[in-house]
C-alpha cells in the first residue's frame, strides 16, 4: 500500500514538473503576474500576444499617491494600433482606459487609482490583429479605489462637474491636447458612494471628423487630466458623457486665454 | 513542574518576551555645544535596517531639566532616546518639542506621555487628523521596529515668542513651507539653531505637506537668525550657511522644472525622469524624493497651467 502510494507521489510530482505546452503563446509574462492568463482571457478573449518593449508603460516604480498614480502609455513606436487597451491586473476593477485612436497617436497620458500593488499593463492591437503587450509594475500602500474622492466630500464639486480646462501644444507633427475634466469618477467601491464616472469620450475636428476615441472606467482619477498627441489642428471639440448620461461637452482652442481661474 | 516543564516554560517565555532579539538603534547623543546634545539620524529613506532612524533629534539639559526636541520615529526609539539622556543626566525631562506634524519626529512621543509635550497648533491638527495614517504607513517602512507603536498627541499650544528655561533663553518661531506649521527654536545663550526641516543638509527635501513659496520665506526668515550653529532636520550639523543655499537651491530647482515642464505640455510620468544638475542629483536619495515630489506637486501646477488655456464650454 505504502509503495503505490509513493508510486502515486512520483507520478503526480513527474507531472507537476512537466511543462504543459503553450502552442499560443509566443513569449512568457516578464513580469510574471499570476494574473496574466486571467486578464488575457476575459480583457482580450483569450487573443494570442507578443510582450514587446515597443509599448511603453511610463509609471512611478512606487506609488506615492495610490489615489494619482501617472501613467502614460506610447505605442508610436508600431506604427498604426486600432485599439489601445490599459489594465491594472491586481486592481478590484481591471479595466482602467480603452483608445481607440483613430488620427491620434497610439498614446495616452492619465493617472490611475491602485488598490495595492500591481503590474499595469497595456495592449495595443495593430492593423494585422496581433496585440502587442507592454507593463510597468507599480508598487503601492494602495487603498486608492476603496478611498472616498475628494468632491464627494465637498459640497461645491456639483457645479464645476464637466468643466473643462486645457491647452494645445503645437509641434513640428503633432499638437498635443492636454485636458482636466472636473468629475469626481467614483469607483463604487466606497461604502454609500456609487460607481459614477465619465465613461466615454470623443474628440472631433473642425469639421466633425472623429479624432479619437476614449472609453474610461473606474480606476482613472478624479478629475482626469488626459495627454493626447494629434494630428496639427488648432481646436479640438470634445464630446462625452459619464455612466449617469451627463454630458462633457467643450472645445479646446489654441493659445492662452491671458487669465488664470 | 518537572525539569522539561521548566525549561520549556523559559524557552517560551524568552521567544515571547519583547527583549528577545531587541531592537538598538545605537543612539549616540553628540554634545554640540554646552550641554546641547544632537542624534543624528542616517541620510536615507525609511527602511528595515534603519527602522526610521533617518532624523535628527537633540536635547538641551538646563539648569531646572532637560528639553527634548523631537522624540523620533518609533516608541522604540522614544525609549532609547530617554535613556541615552538619562546615561548622560540625572536632570529630570521637563518639556518636549514636537518640531512639526512628521511620523519621524513625533511617534516617539509615547516615551515622553508623563511629560509636557507641546507644539503649535496646526501640529497638534495635523497629527490627531493623519497620526495614525503616518503609523500605520510607518510600520509597512520600518517593519518590527514600531512594534507597539501609537500616536501620542502634543499636549500643550507653542506660542512663538521668547521662553526662559533654566538659563536657556529659547526663542520660538512659527513659520511654515515645509508642514502647515514649522517650529524652528535658536537657543540665543548657546547660539544653536534648531532649524527643524525647514533646513535639509546634504539630503533632498520632501514635500508632501509642502507649499514650496511659504518655504522659499521660511528659509529667508532662517537664514536672517544669527546663529554659531545649525541643526537641520535632516543631515549634519554646521556652522554655516550651506545647508540653507542647499535647500533653497533645490526647491527653486524643482519648482522651476514642474513649471516648466506644465507650460510645455508634459506629462506627470514623463517628469518621472529628470537630468538635475549635478550638485541637486547628488543629494542623498535624490531620485526617489524627486519622484515623489512631482506627486505631490505637479497636479497643482498643472491646473494652474491648463487652467490659462483657451476652452469654450459648451
Amino acid at each position: 500500500m505504502s509503495k503505490l502510494i509513493s508510486f502515486g507521489m512520483l507520478f503526480i510530482t513527474v507531472c507537476c514538473l512537466t511543462p504543459i505546452a503553450h502552442t499560443e503563446e509566443v513569449s512568457t509574462d516578464p513580469l510574471d503576474s499570476v494574473m496574466w492568463k486571467e486578464m488575457q482571457r476575459s480583457l482580450l478573449g483569450g487573443a494570442p500576444v507578443v510582450f514587446d518593449d515597443q509599448v511603453r508603460v511610463l509609471a512611478p516604480g512606487d506609488a506615492e499617491d495610490s489615489m494619482n498614480v501617472p501613467v502614460l502609455v506610447d505605442a508610436t513606436a508600431l506604427g498604426e494600433v486600432t485599439r489601445l487597451l490599459v489594465f491594472a491586473e491586481l486592481n478590484p476593477i481591471h479595466k482602467v482606459l480603452e483608445m481607440e485612436p483613430h488620427q491620434s497617436k497610439p498614446l495616452i497620458g492619465f493617472r490611475i487609482k491602485v488598490q495595492q500593488a500591481t503590474p499595469v499593463r497595456a495592449a495595443a492591437l495593430t492593423p494585422d490583429g496581433q496585440w502587442h503587450v507592454g507593463g510597468h509594475i507599480v508598487e503601492a500602500a494602495g487603498g486608492g479605489c476603496t478611498a472616498p474622492s475628494l468632491s464627494s466630500d465637498n459640497e461645491d464639486w456639483a457645479s464645476r462637474m464637466g468643466e473643462v480646462s486645457g491647452r494645445l501644444w503645437p509641434g513640428d507633427q503633432s499638437t498635443r491636447l492636454r485636458m482636466r475634466i472636473m468629475h469626481p469618477m467614483d469607483t463604487g467601491l466606497v461604502s454609500g458612494i456609487p460607481a459614477f464616472f465619465i465613461n466615454r469620450l470623443e474628440l472631433q475636428d473642425n469639421s466633425g471628423d472623429l479624432l479619437t476615441r476614449l472609453f474610461l472606467f473606474e480606476p482613472v482619477s478624479e478629475n482626469p487630466v488626459i495627454t493626447l498627441d494629434l494630428p496639427k489642428l488648432d481646436a479640438v471639440t470634445v464630446r462625452g458623457e459619464d455612466n449617469n448620461g451627463n454630458p462633457v461637452q467643450a472645445r479646446v482652442l489654441a493659445g492662452l486665454s491671458g487669465e488664470e481661474k | 513542574m518537572s525539569v522539561t516543564q521548566l525549561l520549556l516554560f523559559i524557552v517560551v517565555m524568552v521567544m515571547i518576551s519583547p527583549a528577545w532579539g531587541a531592537k538598538d538603534y545605537g543612539l549616540t547623543p553628540k554634545e554640540i555645544a554646552p550641554g546641547t546634545y544632537v542624534l543624528l539620524g542616517q541620510n536615507e529613506h525609511f527602511n528595515f535596517r534603519n527602522g526610521g532612524n533617518i532624523v535628527n533629534t537633540g536635547f538641551i539639559i538646563t539648569e531646572k531639566g532637560v528639553i527634548v526636541i523631537d522624540t523620533g520615529p518609533s516608541r522604540l526609539y522614544g525609549e532609547q532616546l530617554r535613556t541615552a539622556i538619562g546615561k548622560i543626566t540625572d536632570q529630570p525631562i521637563v518639556k518636549v518639542f514636537n518640531t512639526h506634524l512628521h511620523p519621524d519626529h513625533i511617534l516617539g512621543n509615547q516615551a515622553f506621555e508623563d511629560i509636557q509635550i507641546a507644539a503649535l497648533p496646526s501640529t497638534i491638527e495635523g497629527i490627531r487628523e493623519q497620526g495614525e495614517l503616518f503609523n500605520d504607513s510607518m510600520y509597512r517602512l520600518a517593519g518590527a521596529w514600531m512594534a507597539g507603536t501609537r500616536v501620542v498627541l502634543p499636549t500643550q499650544i507653542v506660542k512663538p515668542g521668547v521662553v526662559e528655561m533654566g538659563g536657556h533663553r529659547l526663542r520660538l518661531f512659527e513659520m511654515d513651507g515645509h508642514s502647515h506649521a514649522d517650529l524652528v527654536i535658536l537657543d540665543e545663550t548657546t547660539g544653536v539653531l534648531f532649524a527643524a526641516d525647514v533646513v535639509f543638509h546634504g539630503r533632498t527635501p520632501t514635500t508632501p505637506h509642502a507649499d514650496v513659496a511659504h518655504w522659499m520665506q521660511a528659509l529667508d526668515t532662517v537664514s536672517s537668525l544669527k546663529f554659531k550653529l545649525l541643526v537641520p532636520g535632516h543631515g549634519h550639523v554646521v556652522s554655516d550657511s550651506l545647508p540653507i543655499v542647499q535647500t533653497r537651491e533645490y526647491l527653486q530647482w524643482l519648482i522651476d522644472r514642474l513649471s516648466q515642464a506644465a507650460e510645455t505640455g508634459q506629462t506627470m510620468a514623463e517628469l518621472l525622469q529628470s537630468d538635475a544638475p549635478s550638485s541637486i542629483a547628488n543629494l542623498a536619495v535624490f531620485r526617489e524624493e524627486y519622484q515623489r515630489s512631482v506627486v505631490h506637486l505637479f497636479p497643482d501646477i498643472e491646473a494652474k497651467a491648463l487652467s490659462r488655456g483657451r476652452v469654450e464650454q459648451d
